[in-house]
């Protein structure tokens, strides 16, 4: 069984969390614990329903506001598939906080509320996914009980969003479903509301997702995280170079290139644990050897001969910033691209993106929340790739030195 | 068990564990001889082997534990080689740095945070690794994986730093420490899966045994009157129990349970219809209990 990682999406109030609260009720994932401080706060609030948001929104401020602040992860499992869910802020306020959420995922689920229609949160969060590369869009349109199941409003929405898909170059397989998150219609159970409706509901989609529709397909990439010395009578001479395996595979015998001092060698043996095996898959932590005696250290990457990234010292990115401290040209951050972190500063800001695709701006400044062209230009030589290519080598985050925060992502063009 | 989601969960927590080596200076596991800091444990070993786990372990020992997870702690830790410091609550108690809880609800439970954040100060450790889990709690759910703390341990959980795709930020100022959940996406399940896969031990309360207990507020607790306030009419009766989770002895409930191997255990774990949280009374004071708590330095 595999897992499949989803976050939400779409404005403040759209019914994100409601509707997470919703699929977890119907597929009786809720324990009897869970559900009944649900029915007692949903009283206590006055409510003559459930606020199926109680089961996401757990801090105190969110509950009081009624909004949701930071990013909730929650696990459910079906008979097919295992799930783990990121409940997402839809405020602008929070926007890392979703890009947070979002980026771990394969597969997206943004809301509308139909008597809204698309709005500029709405762009916003479609833009970021698009962004991310997450594979699996499903346009949720929420709160038809509110417009008494009208099939116009969703056919509108449907046009609106394909053809912002369309300016976007989107190659994410995007599909549209009309749900009440409130009564459950066409979440986990097929609504008798909208007969005008044949597709699936939103659970039956998502069960029926293959690995080839979320999962990334690249080469291999093996940044080093650490290396392991025992320096034991046993293990005397043991070298392990160990990092978590990204993209295709690695096999004992393959002629691999260490990145930067570009030295070529051959995998000797790969270990998980202490167990040794011929061959190693997308995703897990391994421990690897190599033929030759060689100078290795954290944040050095291991390829195969025949599958070398790009090298550059400076490099054209798209940056989605974070900080209320805007990214400035002439400013200097710390990059971290998998274990590898170089001082970067900003060569050149290009432009400012809009994201409804409607075009670009030109730009001195990233303010908070604002997605643009940046160019950056490196202390050391970076070996990547583009973020088309490979979402390890090709992503980044900037550290802002002087406060140590996470300042901003970035996506290697 | 399918492999797919265990092994994606191990490969996740190993490279956690890695980052937490490799990005700071004086790491420490929080180990309580629970079996979620015992599945830490392992994860630990397998991150580093053939090498020794590179960081010691602590424990915040309340005082009132269960006699058999604090035997058990300092077993592994001596099987293992690894340095295992303990900080009593009882010092501070005694130094009046903290006060006793009292009454039918005493724990100790929030008392830890005082000892806990002491030892991070006394030893200058700059990331504790703790097996915290997001579907234990509401505000555990909002987490990160790398959680920042202040000098004075507070969670400032309405402005955590993003955490973008597998990339963990362990940079800090002097004085402030990182909190790491390496399992924080593994659910219950997970973890006794795993224990049971990998045949791990854990310490017998876990398993099904017969117990004096009493019975309140619809919840068994261990009769065990030095540590746990019983009223004169709750009546000591003996049953077959478990424990679902192990804390303090105080804000712990047994559960009825006849599983007394790990395969019996799964198998109840995956019929439950109550959260493991369910049987902790630290969490049922309010409903924002751990939210609280962990403002204010608790993991
Ligand atoms: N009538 C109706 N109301 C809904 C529906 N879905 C959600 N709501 C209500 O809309 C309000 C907002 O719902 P939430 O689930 O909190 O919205 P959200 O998208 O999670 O909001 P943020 O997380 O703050 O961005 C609540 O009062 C819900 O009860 C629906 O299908 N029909
Ligand atoms: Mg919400």
């Amino acid at each position: 069984m595999e897992v499949l990682k989803i976050a939400t999406a779409g404005s403040v109030d759209d019914g994100k969390s409601t509707l997470i609260g919703r699929i977890l009720y119907d597929t009786r994932s809720l324990t009897d614990d869970k559900l009944e401080a649900i029915e007692r706060t949903s009283k206590q609030k006055g409510f003559d329903y459930l606020d199926f948001s109680l089961a996401t929104d757990g801090l105190v401020a969110e509950r009081e506001q009624g909004i949701t602040i930071d990013v909730a992860h929650i696990y459910f499992s079906t008979a097919k598939k295992s799930y783990i869910i990121a409940d997402t802020p839809g405020h602008v306020e929070y926007t890392r906080n979703m890009v947070t959420g979002a980026s771990t995922s394969q597969a997206a689920i943004i809301l509308v509320d139909a008597r809204n229609g698309v709005i500029e949160q709405t762009y916003r969060h479609f833009f970021i996914n698009n962004l991310l590369k997450v594979k699996d869009i499903i346009v949720a349109v929420n709160k038809m009980d509110l417009v008494d199941f009208a099939q116009e409003k969703f056919d509108a929405i449907k046009t609106e969003i394909s053809e912002l898909a369309t300016r976007a170059g989107s190659k994410q397989n995007i599909t549209y479903i009309p749900v009440s998150a409130l009564n459950g219609d066409n979440v986990v159970d097929a609504s008798s509301n909208t007969p005008w409706y044949n597709g699936q509901t939103l659970l039956a989609h998502l069960e029926g997702l293959e690995a080839q529709d979320v999962y990334e397909e690249s080469v291999a990439r093996l940044p080093v995280q650490t290396v392991i010395r025992p320096k034991t009578d046993e293990f005397h001479d043991f070298r392990g170079y160990a990092g978590k395996l990204y993209g295709g595979s690695l096999a004992v015998g393959d002629e691999v290139t260490v990145l930067p001092s570009k030295t070529a060698s051959k995998v000797k043996d790969i270990y998980f644990f202490d167990k040794k095996y011929q061959e190693a898959a997308r995703g897990t932590s391994i421990n690897v050897t190599l033929e030759n005696d060689i100078n290795i250290s954290r944040g050095d990457i291991i390829v195969k001969s025949s599958e070398l990234p790009k090298e550059a010292k400076q490099i054209d990115t798209k940056i989605c910033w974070m900080d209320a401290n805007n990214l400035v040209v002439g400013k200097k951050y710390l990059i971290q691209q998998g274990a590898n972190v170089i001082a970067a500063k900003v060569a050149g800001i290009d432009s400012v993106i809009a994201t409804d695709f409607s075009g670009e701006t030109p730009a001195t400044e990233l303010k908070l929340n604002e997605i643009g062209n940046v160019s950056l230009k490196l202390a050391k030589t970076l070996f990547y790739d583009t973020f088309e290519e490979n979402k390890t080598t090709g992503s980044f985050i900037l550290i802002d030195p002087q406060t140590n925060n996470t300042s901003g992502v970035g996506f290697i063009q | 068990m399918n492999d797919l989601r265990v092994n994606t969960l191990e490969s996740e927590a190993i490279y956690i564990m890695r980052e937490v080596a490799a990005q700071f200076e004086k790491p420490v596991l929080l180990f309580s001889g629970g079996k979620d800091s015992i599945t830490l444990v392992r994860l630990a070993q397998k991150a580093f082997w053939p090498a020794k786990i590179p960081f010691p372990f602590l424990h915040v020992d309340t005082g009132h534990n269960f006699p058999e997870t604090i035997e058990f702690r300092d077993r592994l830790a001596e099987e293992l080689g690894i340095e295992l410091i303990v900080r009593n609550v009882q010092d501070n108690i005694d130094a009046g740095k903290v006060i006793e809880e009292t009454g039918k609800y005493a724990s100790r439970n929030m008392l830890q945070t005082e000892t806990l954040l002491d030892a991070i100060e006394e030893f200058g450790f700059d990331a504790c690794i703790g097996g915290a889990r997001r579907d234990e709690e509401k505000a555990r759910a909002k987490e990160r994986i790398f959680s920042v703390r202040s000098d004075f341990g507070e969670w400032d959980e309405k402005n955590q730093r993003p955490e973008l795709f597998d990339l963990l930020n362990g940079k800090i100022e002097l004085g402030q420490n990182v909190r790491v959940f390496p399992i924080s996406n593994w659910t219950e399940l997970d973890v006794w899966s795993y224990i049971e896969k990998e045949d791990i031990e854990i310490p017998s309360i876990y398993f099904a045994h017969k117990r004096n207990v009493f019975l309140r507020d619809g919840m068994i607790w261990s009769a065990q009157d030095d540590i746990v306030y019983r009223e004169e009419d709750e009546e000591v009766v003996e049953m077959e129990v478990r424990f679902r989770t192990v804390g303090d002895m105080s804000c712990t409930a047994a559960v009825p349970s006849d599983a007394a191997t790990i395969t019996k255990v799964v198998d109840e774990i995956r019929k439950s219809t109550i959260s493991e949280r369910g049987a902790r009374i630290d969490d049922k004071r309010s409903e924002a209990a751990m939210e609280k708590r962990k403002q204010q330095g608790y993991f």
